[in-house]
């Protein structure tokens, strides 16, 4: 008489054994490699205490930090959310020679190393640089300043609200606004009605993407914008200054600031992908 | 050409697109290779192949290669595991892989750095041992390591979970072991995949800096990576040392770019139309 | 090889998917384990072949007690309903698979490996596509390979689970009828699961009903048929149409029929069902019959050679369903809103109320 309660498929004796022993070790690697390096922020920013903390954070440096990069942020993610839509649209909704190549294109900056990227616009707006004498004859400070920093954060997070709405659209279909279309809808309409209710979570994706890549951009926008304390450091270049300078407790603390919003971003990421069944999942 | 329907707002939407990638990409990127062309030949060979310069290509590729190779193996079974098992704490597992993505590289370089130094939680343990992991390759490959693993699994994860486990059972039913079933069936189905994320994890390891400048040192000839030393030169104004470096560089991801999407293309062929 | 299902019996969580289930099916026969979906046959079905284990009971292949026994030790062939081919593999691979995993001892030489899997391609009319992969077949072809692969390894036992649920009617029929000659040509135990009724009765040597994780009834298709045991059998197997009444006695009383019901149907008075197949509906013009029900005709659709009525009872309002052939249709001549007089030839009477 068998007695056997698992409703797994009968399989080798050693399954229940390989099953688990996988598991442990797959669970280890992720402890090691991701949580532990997580958690030791947060160890680190509260090793001097509560107040030491909140000094780094309120620290007017620190703010100002915040500030560049929330504005940055800000920006970039704005124009490349109307850059994602405007080229989801064209290419999901119309056919065009070129539209392949288009769409590798938009992943360029992908492939780009973050410091070429900051030096790319060295190149350009640099004293040396194409527009270089005309900026400084202008008075206009694009590199070591705000400008150079929102330049750089544009180009390293410009793919990420494209590449989500492109194959979701694509996938999609135009049907439904041919219908909205069809029965007398105007274009906006349509547009405000129809497509972007049905996109929503997939552009909501992008845009939690985008802004987690833009928050935390570094190589680049170290590049470009020369580290002035107060003025032109996000909070990841605060967060390197500090450390050189073996203010450790300041520096986790900033940098905790970063986790948190990392956390978030994990957190919202999965609640899209469960809520609307999407497997974002790529680089 | 244009499939015009009804549908509004090619124009608009075509002609912004084109312009914003112009100027945000393509223009900026053009000065790169333009700028390299002003160099003369003699001087860019010499340049490129500087011992330094080589030195610092033999770390960039080797680490990413090695940490991409750890990242494959880890990355399959963490992949295998969270596809196929359920167990606790599961769906906070499969969300703590995205951290990479999420976490900005300078944090992860002093949490990584914090964590290795001699009297860090983990190098406390292997300094005794003799491993010393900051100011080392080691320390790079490490870093790479955290860099590189959602590449990986995200890549090889849709795979597995694609592959159903009526392969499996239809496997063991012909008389196949486990080993068998796994080597014959089951790798080489995932095998395309595991190759498209290892290139992903190789090419993205190129290109980082803020993760390894804390831990590596950055000691020329032994721990500078290729993207340091392009910071280097620009401080020091030899800006088209610099550029020649980073032309060398963006030709390298280009050429990986076009192997990746040559292997995506090549794992979307087994996939049926059911 | 025979098999022998002893108080099989199977739980996930909460869900009963076997309940008590015993069946035998001798060597060389075809049968049908037919029901709805949740009625448990897929689960029995697998978990004969060794990829669930029950929870009690026992499980006999050939008289040997096999419960405990894993699918390679069982030599069984298991075709899944969506083929589980092996996509990276070519088709002759697929089928040499079982082959070629053997263990040094027992595995055939490479010759005899492509010689075999040759005579299986052409015994499933694939010869030409040896080297093709699975995703450049249609599915009826992927479910002819699915099959060759598993009588490829020489099992003792086929067992297929709903092999032609995904495919097209069309597809359906014309390998139902393949499944069937391949069956009377290499005579193995072969036992599949379908919902599909029809499949059932035209396919299988005998038929095994199964709702609720309970096998209803064993039998031929034609025993099944005429010969339901129950309300849920006569229901699942065709189109019926209910007449509600009451058993008084030992008689029950249908509207105005009655009936003697003999002694081992009837168990004490209550409500009762009756059921008639459409096509065993009287339907004619004239009002002679007493116990006749009289009522309109509200839909007719010609479908193919017979032709389908909906009538409505005048008195109840209820619904009936009536099949004639094309010739009875011309000879009475209806027309919509008609009144004629309904009575069943046939009533088959279950005393227990049946719920559908």
């Amino acid at each position: 008489m068998s007695s056997s309660v698992s409703s797994n498929p009968v399989r080798g004796r050693g399954s229940a054994i390989t099953r688990w022993t996988l598991i442990c070790v797959a669970l280890l690697f992720l402890i090691v490699f991701l949580v532990l390096p997580l958690a030791s922020v947060f160890v680190e920013a509260f090793a001097k205490g509560w107040q030491t903390y909140l000094d780094s954070i309120r620290d007017p440096d620190a703010l100002s930090a915040i500030r560049l990069t929330l504005v940055a942020s800000g920006i970039a993610v704005t124009l490349n959310l109307i850059f994602g839509l405007m080229a989801a649209w064209a290419i999901s909704r119309f056919s065009f020679k070129g539209k392949n190549l288009l769409i590798s294109l938009i992943d360029l900056p992908l492939a780009v190393s973050p410091v070429v990227s900051g030096l790319i616009f060295v190149l350009l707006f640099g004293l040396h640089g194409w527009f270089g004498s005309w900026l400084d004859d202008h008075n206009i400070r694009i590199l070591f300043a705000v400008p150079g920093v929102v330049l750089a954060t544009i180009f390293v997070t410009f793919p990420f609200v494209a590449r989500e709405l492109i194959p979701f659209m694509q996938a999609q279909g135009s049907d439904e606004e041919e219908a909205a279309l069809v029965l007398g809808a105007s274009p906006w309409r349509t547009f405000f009605s129809i497509t972007l209710p049905n996109i929503r979570w997939s552009l909501l994706y992008g845009v939690i993407l985008c802004s987690a890549r833009a928050m935390g951009e570094f190589g680049a926008v170290s590049v470009v914008s020369g580290h002035i304390r107060g003025e032109t450091n996000t909070l990841p270049l605060h967060v390197e200054i500090l450390y050189n300078e073996y203010n450790f407790a300041a520096a986790f603390s900033v940098a905790s600031l970063l986790s948190l919003v990392a956390l978030v971003t994990l957190v919202a990421k999965k609640i899209i992908e469960e809520k609307a069944g999407l497997r974002g999942g790529r680089a | 050409m244009k499939k015009s329907g009804i549908l509004p707002g090619f124009g608009i939407s075509l002609g912004f697109a084109v312009t914003y990638l112009s100027l945000i990409v393509l223009i900026p990127l053009s000065a790169v290779f333009l700028k390299t062309a002003t160099m003369h030949w003699g001087r860019f060979v010499e340049t490129v192949t500087s011992a330094r310069v080589m030195a610092s290509y033999r770390l960039t590729f080797g680490a990413s290669f090695v940490g991409a190779v750890i990242d494959s193996i880890f990355g399959f079974i963490v992949a295998w595991v969270l596809a196929r098992y359920s167990f606790p704490g599961k769906r906070i597992a499969d969300a703590m892989v995205d951290l990479p993505f999420a976490l900005p590289t300078a944090v992860a370089g002093i949490s990584l750095t914090s964590l290795y130094a001699p009297n860090g939680w983990l190098g406390q343990y292997l300094h005794p041992l003799g491993i010393d992991v900051v100011f080392t390759r080691v320390g790079v490959v490490l870093a790479l390591t955290f860099i590189g693993l959602p590449f990986v699994v995200r890549s090889v994860q849709p795979v597995i979970e694609d592959l159903g486990s009526d392969v499996e059972e239809a496997s063991a039913s012909l008389g196949a072991n486990s080993w068998q079933t796994f080597c014959r069936v089951i790798f080489p189905a995932v095998f395309p995949a595991l190759l498209t994320g290892f290139t992903l994890a190789f090419a993205r390891g190129l290109g980082e800096y803020g993760s390894i400048i804390f831990i590596s040192g950055n000691m020329p000839m032994h721990t500078e990576i290729t993207s340091l030393l392009i910071v280097s030169k620009l401080e020091q104004y030899d800006f088209a040392g610099a550029t020649a470096i980073a032309s060398v560089m963006l030709v390298t991801s280009f050429a990986l770019l076009i192997v990746i999407n040559g292997l995506q293309a090549r794992t979307r062929k087994f996939e049926e139309t059911r | 090889m025979s098999i022998e299902v002893r108080n099989i019996c199977k739980q996930f969580g909460n869900f009963t998917a076997v309940d008590d289930v015993s069946l035998h099916v001798n060597g060389g026969e075809l049968v049908a384990l037919l029901g709805p979906s949740g009625s448990g046959k897929t689960t029995l079905l697998r978990m004969i072949a060794g990829l669930e284990s029950p929870d009690s009971g026992t499980i006999l292949l050939n008289d040997e007690d096999a419960t405990n026994h894993d699918p390679a030790r069982r030599r069984v062939g298991f075709v899944f309903q969506h083929y589980a081919l092996f996509r990276h593999m070519t088709i002759f691979e697929n089928i040499a698979f079982g082959l070629r995993v053997q263990s040094r001892k027992t595995r055939l030489s490479k010759a005899d490996i492509r010689d075999k899997v040759s005579k299986l391609l052409d015994l499933v009319q694939l010869e030409r596509l040896a080297d093709h992969y699975p995703n450049q077949l249609s599915g009826g072809q992927r479910q002819r390979v699915a099959l060759a692969r598993a009588l490829a390894v020489e099992p003792k036992l086929l067992l297929l689970d709903e092999p032609f649920g995904a495919l097209d009617a069309k597809v359906r029929k014309e390998l139902r009828r393949w499944l069937r000659r391949l069956h009377d040509e290499i005579h193995i135990a072969s036992v599949f699961v379908t919902h599909d009724q029809e499949e059932a009765l035209e396919v299988a040597d005998r038929v095994a009903v199964m709702n609720h994780g309970r096998l209803e009834q064993v039998g031929t298709p034609q025993e099944v048929y005429d010969n339901p045991a129950n309300a849920f059998v006569y229901h699942f197997l065709g189109d019926v149409n209910l007449f509600h009444g009451r058993v008084d006695s030992g008689r029950a009383r249908i509207g105005a029929i009655e009936i003697e019901l003999p002694g081992s149907v009837s168990n004490g008075d209550g409500p009762a069902l009756g059921y008639a197949r459409p096509y065993e509906m009287n339907v004619t013009r004239d009002s002679k019959d007493p116990s006749a029900i009289c009522a309109s005709v509200r839909y007719v659709c010609g479908v193919g050679p017979i032709v389908k009525l909906e009538l409505q009872n005048v008195e109840t309002g209820t619904l009936l369903e009536a099949e004639l052939g094309r010739r009875q249709f011309a000879e009475l001549d209806l027309k919509l809103g008609e009144i004629v007089f309904v009575s069943p030839r046939n009533l088959r009477v279950f005393a227990e109320d049946y719920s559908i």
